[in-house]
């Protein structure tokens, strides 16, 4: 099989808009997923609400579209009554940060085998451009015209700190470690979180001085610094450039884990 | 044989869930309903099954529908400010059609209230309490018996209807502790499942779709969104929406004759009290006292769907009397079924009514 045959055909064309950062990441995850070898009918994908959200609704497997922020809760059902399913939760920053905030942090917790995959455009897509915890400080959204005031989260920190066993960031940018990296968490028993910064032209982009789509995805290339340079430059006691994405594996560990096959 | 025991409400439920099959409860703890939670966490590791304490009634719930698609019988249990946060991911379980069994063991609310006393506030939030047109079943047990029993059936509706079935209990059935038979066999359900080759969410003549269960190959999408046949997203077609909000109240509000579940005594009185859970105890002490004076008792097991024809069980009925430990919530339906006069006799606080109290409305009709 390649990437293609895990997409539900005749829900084609999807709803993102031209330009969308999202379709780059359900590619890399199907890609991965592909190499797994998994079967269609052990493998569900899930999700909550939001435009990363409606992923599943195009991928050929069963699929569980749920509510607001509650995916991560929906998953732990599925995968603890049969843990011999493959679960896959697609997320957005607004989705799991937010309203899904404490679901997150107990899956964490839990460390549950499930591996999520966040979408995080720095906005809330589907609604239409209101800010949302990942929002940058000065950000332009609907509800911070003035620019946003509020600090942000650092969603692969407070994966990290709440337990996961693998935490990753990459970027739309980064095709090929952002498909090594989904393909690590789907490998490794756990809780795996895998953060994609993506491009929303649409409601974050053209507010923020990102004219072209492919503007935003210069930014990514430019400003990732590998975590492992940027570890490098704090031992030296340099600080790491403002407004950068630090990208790479932040944790790999063996926790005890749930839902787990036996 | 039957077994002879001895417990709580409570534990009946939970004896009752796991006698049919359940294998899966994710919940959090509140009074008065804990006491489910913590026999299904004592019980069902030995049986095979999963228990979960998740972070919050919101999760508890999901963690249910979720383990629902996986084709196992789940169930979860709470109380009023539980159940007010599962009221989103109800409605989810109702448009994606999703067997479930939610117990209530009601409190006094609104808000935190008292946790500790008896009350039956929420038969109405249960009916209409998540947003959009829809019908659920509501059981209400009125002894340790029929928290057993009444489970059990739940779980059987649940899978016929493909829905939430909720067991409305009250503090007191809940925490009173009777004697109770355990059969050894119980009447047996089953969760049809989709036939392949048929549209996941195309219905048939019961206007209940096959289940297309997670893990056989059905390659199903389910989504909270409007839905066609197939199971996709048609969220701006008003035929659509209408012939499927339409479906999902019509498979339980037809059946409703036909699965109706009340018991009649006295059908030729003239005064009739209309109960469902424990304030039927107070009737039967009071026609237990005054075997003679003809005192009519209509008992709800199931009080959704509202089955009006339980009401012409009784011709000469003069007056209805409804004794409610809330404000009256179920006399208002019964009210719109009836040209007979209907009398709430509402009762908060958390204490039962006593046989005094129901005589006295009762001889206001004499
Ligand atoms: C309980 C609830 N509150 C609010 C909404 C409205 N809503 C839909 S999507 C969304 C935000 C989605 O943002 P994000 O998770 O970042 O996803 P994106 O669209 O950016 O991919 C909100 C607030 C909802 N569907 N449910
Ligand atoms: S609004 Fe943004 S996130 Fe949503 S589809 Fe359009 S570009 Fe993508
Ligand atoms: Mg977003």
């Amino acid at each position: 099989m390649t990437y293609t045959d895990w997409l539900r055909e005749d829900r084609l064309p999807h709803i993102y808009c031209a330009g969308c950062g999202n379709g780059t990441i359900i590619n890399c995850t199907l890609n991965a997923v592909d190499h797994m070898g998994w079967k269609k009918e052990d493998t569900v994908f899930v999700s909550g609400i939001g435009c990363s959200s409606r992923a599943p609704g195009y991928i050929s497997t069963d699929s569980l579209h749920t509510t607001h922020g509650r995916a991560l809760a929906f998953a732990t059902g599925i995968k603890m009554a049969n843990p011999g399913l493959h679960v896959v939760i697609f997320t957005g920053d607004g989705d799991l940060a937010a309203i899904g905030g404490n679901h997150f942090i107990h899956a964490c917790r839990r460390n549950i085998d499930l591996t999520v995959i966040c979408m995080n455009n720095q906005i809330y897509g589907m609604t239409g451009g209101q800010g949302s915890p990942t929002t940058p400080v000065g950000a332009l959204s609907t509800t911070t015209p003035y620019g946003s005031r509020e600090p942000t989260f650092d969603l692969c920190q407070l994966a990290s700190a709440a337990g996961a066993n693998f935490v990753s960031r990459w970027t739309s940018y980064h095709v090929k470690e952002l498909t090594r990296a989904i393909h690590t968490g789907l490998q490794i028993p756990g809780f795996s979180f895998i953060e994609a910064a993506v491009q929303c032209p649409t409601n974050y982009g053209r507010r923020n001085k990102f004219r072209q789509v492919m503007d935003q995805v210069e930014y990514f290339k430019t400003h990732a610094i590998l975590q492992q340079k940027a570890e490098r430059l704090k031992a030296e006691g340099k600080s790491v450039p403002e407004n950068s994405i630090v990208i790479g594996d932040f944790i790999r560990r063996d926790r005890p884990a749930m839902g787990v096959k036996r | 044989m039957t077994k002879i025991d001895f417990m709580q409400g409570n534990t009946a439920c939970a004896e009752g869930a796991l006698a049919a099959g359940c294998r899966f409860f994710g919940g959090y703890p509140i009074t008065p309903s804990t006491e489910v939670a913590e026999h299904m966490a004592a019980k069902l590791p030995k049986l095979g099954g999963v228990f979960i304490q998740m972070e919050d009634e919101i999760a508890g719930i999901a963690a249910v529908i979720g383990a629902s698609w996986t084709g196992v019988r789940a169930m979860t249990a709470t109380s009023g400010p539980g159940f007010s946060l599962m009221m989103e991911n109800l409605g989810f379980a109702v448009m994606t059609e999703t067997p479930c069994v939610v117990v209530n063991i009601q409190r006094g609310g609104p808000s935190t209230g008292q946790p500790t006393m008896s009350a039956q506030g929420d038969m109405l939030q249960c009916r209409f309490g998540s947003h959009g047109d829809y019908s659920i079943i509501a059981l209400s047990p009125a002894s340790v018996q029929e928290m057993y029993e009444l489970t059990v059936k739940a779980f059987n509706l649940a899978d016929r209807f493909r829905i939430p079935v909720f067991l409305m209990a009250d503090e007191i059935i809940g925490h009173m502790r009777e004697r109770i038979e355990i059969p050894d066999t119980i009447p047996a359900g089953e969760r049809k499942l989709l036939e392949k080759d048929t549209l996941p969410y195309h219905a048939g003549k019961d206007l209940v779709p096959g289940f297309p269960q997670f893990g056989k190959g059905y390659g199903v999408h389910v989504t909270g969104l409007t839905h066609d046949e197939r199971g996709y997203p048609c969220t701006t077609s008003p035929s659509v929406h209408e012939e499927l909000v339409k479906r999902l109240v019509a498979k339980v509000e037809s059946a409703r004759h036909e699965i109706a579940d009340f018991r009649v005594t006295n059908p030729g009185a003239e005064i009739i009290f209309i109960t469902y859970g424990s304030p039927a105890r107070t009737v039967e002490q009071l026609i237990h006292d005054h075997p003679d004076a003809n005192i009519g008792h209509l008992r709800l097991r199931m009080v959704w769907p509202f089955c009006e024809n339980a009401l012409g069980e009784f011709p000469d009925a003069r007056v209805f009397l409804v004794p409610e430990q809330n404000l009256g919530q179920i006399a208002r339906e019964i009210e719109r079924h009836t040209s007979v006069p209907v009398v709430p006799l509402p009762k908060l606080g958390g204490a039962l009514h006593t046989p005094a109290e129901l005589k006295a409305a009762m001889e206001a009709w004499r």
